[in-house]
Formats: C-alpha cells, structure tokens, sequence
C-alpha cells in the first residue's frame, strides 16, 4: 500500500476503534442527561466498576472474556437501578449544582472503595487467544483486540439504533426526550421510562469499560480521568441524541488518533480545540436541542 | 392621565426610599462578620505550627471567594476557573523566574491585571452560551492553555515548573520564614482587602442585578438590563481574584508547575464552595474550612481513605444539606426564632 | 532523707526519659499513600517498614519513629506542607521518601532554611540534588539508566537507527536526552521523538507507535512513568506487531516493572532494558531482600527498583544513626556522614558520591525472557560498573548550576 494511504489506513482504523470505546460509555450519558436533564458525573464510576467487575470474573472465578463482559454490564446496570432510586430520584428537581456534587461525591466513594478492594495498581485482563496478536484482512493486518472493539461498537449501534427508532419504547424515550411534560400528558411513564434508560446505559457504561482495560488499563481514578472525554463527547454530539454522540465519537476519535499521529507535540489539544470550534458554532453539538 | 401619575409618584417615591435603605443597611457591617477574621488572627496565635496548612487554606478561600462571585451571584457555572488562578500564578513565577520581578506587592497587580484581562477577552467570548455548553468550553479552554505552556516547558518549566523562587520581601522589611508567620499574615490582609472589595460589589445595585440575572435572565433581557455586559463584568473581576489568589500561591510556595490548571483545582473549589453555600459571601469561608480540615485530618488519619469520607460527605451534604453550611444555619436560626413565643 | 530519695529517684527517671527520648530518631517519611500513584508509595514503603523490622536490633540503643505523611498529587504544594510541618511541629531530624521530582524541587529552599537533611529514595530529575547541599539521593537520576542504554544500544544490541516517544512530562525528556546523548556519542542516528500525552492518563498508544513502525528504525527507546503505562506500551507494542517488523524496543527499566511483568504476556520477551534493579538479580543481597519481601508481604508481591532503592536509603540512615551515636541534630554531619557510604545491596554496589551527593551505581543491560517454569523473567546481558549522573558530569542546563 502506497504509504499515505496505509497511514490514512491506520488512522482511520485506530480513531475508529478508540470512537466505539468512546461511544459505547458515553451514549448511556447522553440519553439520560437528555432525557431528564440529569448531570451524572458518576457515570465514570459506573464504567469503572463494570471494569472492576470483569477483571474479578476473569482473574478470580476464570470466565472468558465475553461472558464475563455481558455479566457485568447486566450486573452493574442492576445495581444502578437501586442508585436511580435511592438516590438519583431524589434530586430530579435539584438544581445542576446539586446534582453534580451528589455524583461527583458518589463517584469518590466509588473510587475509595475500588481502592479498598483492588488496590491502587492497575489491573489487566488475560484475552482469549483469538484477541491477541493481529488479524489478516487481505490488504494489511490490524490488531485483532481493536478489531474486536469496531465489531462490538457496530452491533451496538445496530441494537440501539433499532431499539430507537424501531420500537415503542424507542418512541417513548425520543418523545419524553423531545418534550416531557407532553409525553408525559400523553400517558408516557416518563418515571418507568428514566429508569430502564438509566439502567441501559449504566450497563453500557459498564461494558465500555470492561472493553477499556485492554485499551487504556484499570485503575480506581478511571472514574474521573475519563469522565472528561465522555462529558466531551456527550456536550459535542447533543444530549439525547444517538446519532449525535455517535457522531461526536466518530469525529473527536478519529481526531485526537490523527492528531497524536501527525502532530505529537501538541498532545491532547486537538480534541478540546474541535470541542470548542463545535461548540462555539453549535452550541447545543451535533443534534442537540437548542434551550 | 396626569391625575394617574400624580397617584403613581408619591409610591414610587417611597419604593425608591425603601430600596435604598435596603441597600444601605446591606452595606453597613454587623458584628458577626468581625467573626472569621477574628477567629483567622486567634488561629495564628493558637496554632503557630500550622501556618503553612493556614497559609494555603487562606489561598484557596479567596479562590473560592472568586468563584462565588460567578457562581453563586451571577449564576455561571464553569469548569475551567483554574485558568484564571494559573495564570496568576504563572505571571508571578515568569515574571521573578525571567524579568526578575521580584517585588511581591507590585506582582500582584501584575497578576490580577492579566489574569483579568484573559477573562475579559474569553468572558467576551464564551458567555454567551450556558449550561453544558459552557461548562465544557471554560474547561477546554483551561486544559487547551496548559497543553499550550507544556509546549513551550523550556520556558515554563512543564510539570516540574519554575523552582527556587525568591522574593523580595514585603515591603522591603519583612522575610519569609520557615513557619510562614509573614506569609499567613501577608495574605490574610490581601484577602481582608479583596473580600471588602467583594462585599461591597455583591451590595451594591450591579450585585443585586446580578442575583435578577441568576434567579431569571429572561426578565433581565426584558426590563432592558445589559446582560452580556453585566456578566463580562463580573467574570473579570473574579479573574483577577482568582488570579491575586494564584499568585499568592506562587509567592508564597516559592514554586510553581504546570498542575495550578488542573480540572482537580476547578472542581476542588466548586466542592468547597458549595458545601458552604453559594451566593452568600461567607459560603466560602465555611465551605474552605471545613473542607479543607477534614482533609488534612482525614489524610492523616488514614492517608487511603479520605476519599471515600469527602465523597459520602458530599452526598449527605446535597440530600440534607443542599444550600451548604451556611444554609443548614440560616435554617436553623429561623428554627430558632420561630420558636420565640 | 526521703525526699532526697525520692528526688535522686525522680532525677534519674528523668534522666533515663531524656535519654531514651533522645535515643529515638525522628524521620519524616513523605510518599504518595493515596490516589493514582499510591501504588508507587507503597513500594517504597514496604521496603522501609521491612527494613525498619529486619534491622532495629541492629541500632539499639537507639530506635527510629517514622512519622509517615501524604506526598499528596505530583504538584509539590502538599508535600512542601507536610514536609514543612513534619520539620517545624514534629521536629523530624531528616525527612525521606519524596516519588515525584516536584516535592523535592519545591522543598529544597525549606530544607535547606531549615537545615533538615533530605534523603531521596526515589525523585529522578537530574539537577534536584544541586538544590541544596541538604538534598541526598539513594534513588537514580533519569540520566543513570539512560545514558548507558545511548552506547550500549549502538554498540551492543546493533541500533544504528532509534526513534524515541516518550510521556510529555520532564523525567520523558531527561529521559530521551540523556539517552540521545549517549547513543548520538556513540554514532547512532535518532530518526523520530515523539511525545505521547500528558502522564495522568494512560493514552491509547496506537497512534504512537504505528508512526513508528511507518518510520522502519532499528529499535525505538520508550520513557514512560512506571506502572499502568507500562502495561500499555506493551499491549500496543504487542498489538502492532512490531517486534515481527523488525523493531526491537528498548528503554529503561521503568519498562518492565517488577510488578507488572507478569502481565505482559509474550509482547514482552525480547525486550532489553537498562536498569539498577531487577527482581532476579544475581546478588545475595538481593535474594535475601526478595526473600524477606515475600514472606513479609505474600508470594504474590514483588519489590522493585523503588523498593530496592527505599531499602537501602534506610541501610543509609541507619548507618548514619550507627556512625553519629544517634545524635543526627546537627544536619550538615548527617549529609557528611552520608558522602562516600557504599554498601552492597540488592542493587549491587552503591555509593554516594561526595561531590555530588548523588547516588553511583551499576547499570544493568537486562533482557526479558520466559523462564523454564513459565514466568516472565530478567536476565542480565551485561553490566556498566559505577556509573554516576552523566548530566552533572557533563554539566548540561540546569545540571551545571
């Protein structure tokens, strides 16, 4: 392959593979922030613990790597549940503040308590055979893990994508989404609705960050370190929206990678100087809803 | 007609009378505010050990003071607040690490003028948005200006920054010493100075326009008040604050790195902030305390596992105590005189 | 009569109580316990309290009190607090420990206002210990491991060509210096230096290294801070295929720390590093220090060059202790004390030396490789004796201050 295309080759894939992890955690962010105007800052804490709760599946009970994928994002979707009542519930009509120190609070104690457990050296997975290594795509290999992370992010935009559009409940988020007190006159369990949103997304914020170990490592302040690229992610491609933070990841994925790629010294600057070029034009990002 | 606004006059007269009043009574200083100064000079004489810990707990107030004047007056919520005490911070630490500015005092102003000057231009800017928007553009632009000094660490120093700072000393007769005795007394008086000069903004008539905006901007934009200007205004006051408060921290550390624009820094003083109370000048001495205590016992405590304390503190804080401190004993002292047969 | 008795009786109580106080050694220790770097304060720590335990009998009369503080975040404010009270409240005689180079940086005005000894056991940026004439090091500066690795990689392990990409923060640089300096010294040519993202969060190398392996150099010299970048680099390293490329990679030991090696899988073997330490190292210092460790601290805990250097910045105080007759209140004898102690530890040979009261020691060339019983394993190709801070010797930049 000619070099400037296998260059626009790697980019494009890395950037591909880095936006699935990015939208994968921050699309649960996106719809419940949309959907009942709810900052969470501890969503990190929830992608952390799914983390924290695959290494233990895989180091401690020795299940694969995917079945212990799928049972922790079940898992910790569960356990939100209890949050979003317990707690998340109390604060619908708190103001932006509020909510951001409750969760801001929670996710230390998250962070303390991963620390108890786990201890503060970072954790890795051991990967099946057929994730290591690369794989052969007739023009040129790429690595078979990142492979597998596009893989997964395509059948997840596929399953959300219909579960959205497709279906009743799909309907019913976009429409509490779109205006809650009119769905809400039309006989919407908007409550119901908030809840298994939440739970979905805490799961999927789970399941990211089990995909993440391999890619970035696991360690307690996970939770915050990340929270920014997500809250970014979410902010660029409008609340609420799935196209738009898939968008978001898409762009600000394949930037930051080409970034890092071609112009190394300015480090992370790409990514918060789309942010703002974004934001500064379309305030409300890609798809969202102008307030 | 004219019968109508000979009615209307003399209670217009009167409202006017009884706004001023209301503003001037505003003004006068009762005695609980002698309070925490007082309590800050018995601390020098009851705990000569700790000035250190004292000095940065000072330094941190009046950052936090800074920030309630967009946060909790006029209702801007940003992430990025760390750049406007960086750069104040750095423009001392340049400035004795490259022009051999030493003279502390004149420093200062230097500090507070630029750090000003960066929220005027980005206050322009950027505050014409709100909410999450502009939550994320203030914090991309605090990180973008980090990465932009990192770039240049040959000159900034990067994340090992600029050591082995000195100083004049304070008005050409005081030294620093070991205790930071003339520190802690050095910024204390700046802070006593900077937050008269807060209380007075904060009751004044542009303080009271800028609780209409926080409270409803839409009624603000309607009865003709210069919104935009209005928060530009007060977004480069307390730029400059926060920068007097960085480069306080420069002068008195000696040093300085790159982490002065950290998001911990921006987030960190929010916390503090709102654990006292926004919006009522005295949230942030509370909310620094206490926070800043319960760290450092904390931690010696049980180096570990303070996070996990300050974390189930906020959330009972937000669940049972959501207007801060300062509201838990607003409430209570309306408890108590209510209770007055 | 009585009362004489008794105040002959209470006299000497008081005596025994000044004397006993004064047999006990006040050390401030000051390391990360908390947040990101924890782990690295624990590595160090350990090693202290084992030593501390293994070798008290050894100083008696006299006893250490080690009051231990939080290092706090790498920004220095924290731990020029803590450090700083430790000296003016707890009255400590030295204080020791500092991980980040901006606690020692920030610290070195106190230190030496205070006349209060400090005692490095691990912040690497070069030109700390020309900051006070309190300051000494038992760790490394980044040019120890670096420098050599310049020649040895040319000479030795056939790079003609190297790219180097390192974390964007001052020890990378010094870093990637130092070993350009060497390497270029010794005829080699650097094609590429890449820096990769800011040290708090670990990036997605890929981009990184797939610019490298675009580039085609012999070997690519990698500075990244121990622990989860580690891990990281390896992965991606690993991922890219670059050892089949024909690239080797090479670095210092912060590489393949001890505690991680294990975690690495295969990507890792070839790999040859240049470090002070490694867990297998051939000495019986060492084996004994490995054996105490893991019956102390379990099978599956490892010590590693921190750890081995917090070791022997104990042996150092506790010599010092041994040699002053437990008075240390006087600390220009104690850093006195301290220039030209040499001992053998589980590093090998370590001195300090006099002029510079920096740490000289042996510099390993080690390559990874899998042991018979399955373990990742260290084993040591060739050894550079004594090597001192080449930044000072050849006094660049702030080195020559």
């Amino acid at each position: 392959m000619p070099q400037f295309a296998n260059i626009a080759v790697s980019i494009l894939f890395d950037g591909l593979a880095y936006a699935m992890f990015l939208f994968i955690v921050s699309v649960g962010l996106s719809v419940t922030m949309g959907l009942m105007g709810f900052v969470n800052l501890a969503h990190g804490a929830f992608a952390m613990a799914g983390g924290y709760v695959v290494v233990s599946l895989t180091r401690n009970l020795g299940l694969g790597l995917i079945p212990s994928l799928i049972i922790s994002a079940i898992v910790v979707g569960a356990v939100s549940v209890f949050f979003e009542r317990g707690l998340y519930r109390r604060l619908y009509k708190a103001t932006d503040l509020e909510q951001v120190m409750m969760t801001i609070g929670l996710a230390f104690m998250a962070i303390a308590t991963a620390t108890y457990f786990y201890g503060p050296i970072p954790k890795s997975v051991p990967l099946p055979q057929w994730l290591q290594g690369d794989v052969n795509l007739g023009f040129r290999t790429f690595p078979s893990y990142r492979a597998f992370l596009i893989a997964v992010g395509a059948v997840l935009i596929a399953v959300l994508w219909y579960g959205f559009e497709r279906t009743n409940i799909g309907a019913k988020i976009r429409a509490a989404v779109d205006n809650r007190r009119m769905a809400e006159s039309v006989g919407i369990n908007v409550d119901l609705l908030f809840t298994l949103t939440f739970a979905v997304g805490s799961g999927l914020a789970a399941l990211g960050g089990g995909l993440a170990i391999q890619l970035l490592g696991l360690s307690p302040s996970f939770a915050v370190i990340y929270l920014v690229l997500f809250l970014i992610v979410v902010a660029v491609g409008g609340l609420g929206s799935l196209k738009g933070t898939l968008l978001a990841a898409l762009v600000l994925g394949i930037f930051d990678t080409a970034g890092k790629y071609l112009f190394a010294d300015a480090g992370g600057f790409f990514i918060y100087a789309v942010t703002v070029a974004v934001l500064l034009v379309k305030p409300a990002g890609f798809y969202g809803r102008e307030q | 007609m004219a019968a109508n606004s000979d009615a209307i006059g003399p209670h217009r007269a009167a409202a006017r009378e009884r706004a001023a009043q209301y503003l001037l009574r505003r003004h006068r200083f009762t005695w609980a505010e002698a309070l925490p100064w007082v309590i800050a000079l018995a601390c020098f004489f009851l705990f000569p050990g700790r000035m250190v810990f004292g000095n940065q707990l000072l330094i941190w107030l009046m950052f936090a003071v800074s920030l309630d004047l967009i946060l909790g007056y006029a209702g801007i919520v940003t992430l990025g607040h760390a750049a406007f005490f960086g750069i104040g911070a750095y423009a001392v630490g340049l400035g004795a690490a490259k022009l051999g500015w030493t003279e502390p005092i004149s420093g200062l102003f230097a500090a507070a003028l630029l750090a000003a000057l960066v929220g005027f231009i980005s206050g322009w800017f950027l505050l014409r948005y709100r909410g999450l928007t502009l939550l994320m553009l203030t914090l991309a632009t605090a990180i973008m200006l980090q990465e932009a000094l990192n770039l240049r660490s040959d000159f900034s120093g990067g994340y090992d920054g600029l050591p082995g700072l000195t100083f004049k000393p304070l008005l050409g007769l005081f030294d620093y010493d070991l205790y930071g005795h003339v520190n802690y007394i050095y910024v204390l008086i700046v802070l006593a100075i900077v937050f008269n000069l807060v209380r007075r903004i904060v009751y004044s008539p542009f303080g009271q326009a800028l609780t209409g905006i926080r409270e409803n901007v839409r009624r603000m934009h309607a009865i003709g008040s210069p919104v935009h200007r209005r928060l530009v205004t007060v977004y480069t006051i307390a730029a400059g604050i926060a920068g007097v408060a960085g480069a306080l921290f420069t002068q008195t550390n000696a040093y300085v790195t790159l982490s002065v624009f950290d998001f911990d820094n921006s987030a960190k003083v929010m916390i503090m902030l709102i654990l006292g109370g926004t919006g009522r000048l005295y949230g942030a001495f509370i909310g620094t305390v206490v926070y800043m205590v319960l760290e450092d016992y904390f931690s010696k405590l049980s180096p570990t596992f303070w996070q996990f304390g300050i974390g189930l503190l906020l959330v009972v804080a937000v669940l049972f105590a959501p207007r801060g401190v300062l509201g838990l004993i607003e409430d209570a002292g309306r408890f108590l005189s209510r209770r007055k047969p | 009569m009585k009362l004489l008795r008794w105040l002959g009786l209470a006299a000497l109580a008081a005596a025994v109580g000044t004397a006993a106080q004064a047999q006990t050694v006040k050390i401030g220790v000051v390391l990360p316990f908390s947040g990101a770097n924890a782990d690295l304060g624990h590595q160090i720590d350990k090693a202290f309290d084992l030593y501390v335990k293994l070798h008290e009998k050894d100083i008696a009369p006299y006893k250490v009190d080690l009051i231990k503080r939080d290092e706090g975040p790498p920004t220095g404010a924290v731990a020029k607090t803590v450090t700083t009270e430790l000296i003016t409240n707890d009255k400590v005689s030295l204080v020791t420990g500092f991980v980040f180079s901006p606690s020692a940086i920030a610290l070195a005005p106190v230190v030496t206002q205070a006349k209060t000894p400090m005692i490095i056991a691990n912040a690497g940026t070069a030109w700390i210990t020309n900051l006070s004439p309190y300051i000494v090091r038992l760790s490394f500066s980044m040019w120890h491991p670096a420098y050599p690795m310049g020649a040895y990689a040319h000479d030795k392990i056939g790079c003609k060509t190297v790219a180097m990409a390192y974390t964007d923060f001052p020890p990378g640089k010094d870093s990637t210096e130092a070993f350009k300096t060497g390497f270029e010294k010794a005829g080699g040519k650097i094609v590429d230096s890449i820096p990769m993202g800011s040290p708090v969060q670990v990036p997605d190398f890929t981009p990184f290294f797939q610019k490298i392996k675009d580039e085609h150099p012999d070997c690519m010299y990698v500075f990244i801070p121990s622990g989860a970048h580690a891990v990281g680099v390896m992965k991606a390293y690993g991922e890219l295929g670059m050892r089949k490329a024909g690239i080797k990679l090479i670095g210092p030991m912060d590489l393949v720390p001890d505690n991680k090696l294990q975690d690495m899988g295969d990507a890792a073997i070839g790999t040859i590093v240049m470090g002070h330490y490694a867990r297998d190292l051939d000495n019986p210092q060492n084996k004994a220090f490995v054996a105490e460790w893991h019956k102390a601290y379990g099978a599956d805990s490892y010590p590693d060059f921190m750890s081995a250097a917090g070791w022997d910045t104990m042996h150092a105080i506790f010599d010092t202790i041994k040699k002053l007759k437990g008075n240390l209140s006087d600390g220009m004898k104690v850093v006195d004390a301290m220039k030209g102690w040499s001992t053998n530890g589980p590093r090998g040979h370590v001195m300090i030396d006099p002029a510079t009261r920096d740490i000289v020691e042996d510099e390993h060339a080690m390559e990874i490789y899998r042991e018979k019983n399955g373990k990742l394993g260290e084993k040591v190709l060739g050894t550079t004796k004594a090597v001192k801070d080449e930044c000072k010797v050849l006094k660049l930049g702030r080195c020559g201050t």
